[in-house]
């Protein structure tokens, strides 16, 4: 068996709440385990060696987004990024874009919270439903479609991963695309294509998209971005030729 | 809700003729290197093509017209496809500080082929605009000695070079990128995705490689016939069997 390696994990420190703190780099020094994922390097460095260090889990399984992280400059899941994976020097940073609470927190919360207000992400169908009939049917192979899409779990990684958003604030991102994307497919929900163009034709939407793809590629749930978008665009162009 | 409410058509068919302009711009420079590269065959067979192109087959006369009216269109063209594509253009210092340090940290390759566009594309400002004018006002300056000429004495060389570098590597990463845009070749599982794209990036390395080598034994043969011939600046090509 090969040796155990000591892992040295850099994090950028920095929180805004307390007063005169600079960021910085810190290093710790961790004994890789088998099997070790950085969430679990994580905890070991809070039980360890420092007990002031942040930043949040609660699934530990790749399903609730909390972990989001810059990895080596890379955004990715940290309970689901294996210390194996990667070289015994390793860099740790937040998640940009997002409201730093402090050191690898990140309050994801609030940015999507707003995004799904800005683009009603939400069945939008004014007629009154009668709970006492059997919903309408739907074709098991759509239904699929729209399950794939809704599997997104705003972790913001396709935020973090994306060209377009670091010169416009304002831009929808992957996460707001598929959403529409998803609502679009989803005969449940009678807005018009116009609707939807008014929600995501314009620069600040899929016409922002500079297709650096970056999204599709640091997706932790491989979410059919690309596709999806370029979808969008075409369905757009359409109504807006 | 309303449906019938005024919808902005714009940002979209802005975004659909900034790819539609280079997509005509990437079929024109693929067909415009190959063509300039008859010279590598002989300087007849150059010859032949400058006479083609000024429409000599069709109207038994050479009208160097022609090509001034095709350069004033590709100038044209690419002066709608540089101003759409300005919107993409980091416009200030700040964006531009913000974009240059997620590209570099990211270490995406798509990100990166990105930057490739905006830096090619800027240089095409002034490099494409230099030769087109030359073609546009000086249609008649074009053939094996003519172009040569140019190109050596008339030290349009350095130029042509950075220019062929530039408007190769921007058709080529730009004719790929149109793919992955707009979803055409699409892998039918998500799965296969990457792997299409993949494939997809070899291809266009291969053919900007392909171009690249065309294009600069090309210019190397205008600089040969050209240096060669320095000593007669001016005087034109006349194939064997033909009268003045």
């Amino acid at each position: 068996m090969s040796k155990e390696r000591v892992l040295k994990i850099s994090i950028l420190r920095y929180d805004p709440h307390v007063k005169g703190d600079k960021p910085r780099m810190e290093t710790f020094e961790v004994t890789e385990a088998p099997g070790m994922t950085l969430y679990i390097a994580l905890n070991d460095i809070r039980k360890h060696i420092d007990s002031s260090l942040k930043f949040d889990f609660v699934c530990r399984a790749g399903i609730c987004g909390s972990c989001s992280m810059l990895i080596n400059g890379k955004p990715a899941l940290a309970c689901s990024t294996l210390t194996a994976k990667l070289g015994e020097e390793i860099t740790l940073a937040p998640l940009p874009t997002f409201e730093l609470i402090g050191d690898l927190s990140i309050y994801t919360g609030n940015w999507m919270r707003g995004l799904n207000e800005r683009l009603s992400t939400w069945i939008h169908n004014e007629e009154k439903i009668d709970t006492d009939t059997l919903e309408e049917k739907m074709e098991p192979e759509l239904a699929e479609e729209i399950y794939e899409l809704d599997r997104c779990i705003e972790c913001g990684c396709c935020v973090a991963g994306c060209g377009t958003m670091q010169m416009n604030d304002n831009f929808l991102g992957a996460v707001g695309l598929n959403k529409i994307a998803r609502y679009q497919l989803d005969p449940r929900d009678k807005r018009s294509d116009e609707d939807y163009y008014e929600l995501v034709g314009d620069e600040d939407g899929v016409f922002g998209c500079m297709t650096l793809l970056g999204c599709e590629d640091v997706c932790p749930k491989n979410l059919p971005l690309q596709s999806k978008i370029a979808y969008l665009r075409r369905q757009m162009v359409k109504i807006g030729k | 809700m309303d449906k019938r409410h005024h919808i902005d058509k714009t940002p979209a068919r802005l975004d659909f003729i900034q790819s539609l302009t280079g997509f005509i711009l990437a079929l024109f420079i693929s067909g415009h290197i190959l063509f300039e590269s008859s010279i590598l065959i002989s300087n007849d067979a150059m010859y032949a093509m400058t006479r083609f192109f000024e429409g000599y087959y069709f109207f038994g006369e050479s009208h160097p017209v022609i090509i001034s009216f095709l350069a004033t269109a590709v100038l044209l063209i690419i002066i709608i496809h540089a101003l759409i594509a300005l919107r993409k253009f980091p416009s200030n210092y700040k964006q531009y500080k913000s974009i240059k340090n997620h590209i570099q940290s990211l270490n995406h390759h798509d990100t990166s082929l990105w930057a490739i566009q905006v830096i090619t594309g800027f240089a095409m400002f002034f490099l494409a605009s230099v030769h087109l004018y030359t073609m546009i006002t000086l249609p008649n300056h074009i053939g094996p000695y003519a172009s040569s000429d140019r190109v050596a004495g008339g030290m349009m060389w350095p130029l042509y070079l950075m220019l062929l570098f530039s408007v190769i590597t921007h058709a080529g990463v730009g004719l790929y990128r149109l793919i992955l845009k707009w979803g055409f070749f699409e892998a039918k599982e998500q799965k296969c995705m990457k792997q299409r794209r993949a494939l997809l990036r070899i291809i266009m390395y291969l053919i900007i490689t392909f171009y690249l080598l065309v294009g600069i034994f090309a210019l190397a043969k205008y600089m040969n016939i050209g240096y060669e011939h320095n000593y007669k600046t001016g005087e034109r090509y006349h194939p064997a069997g033909v009268s003045k």
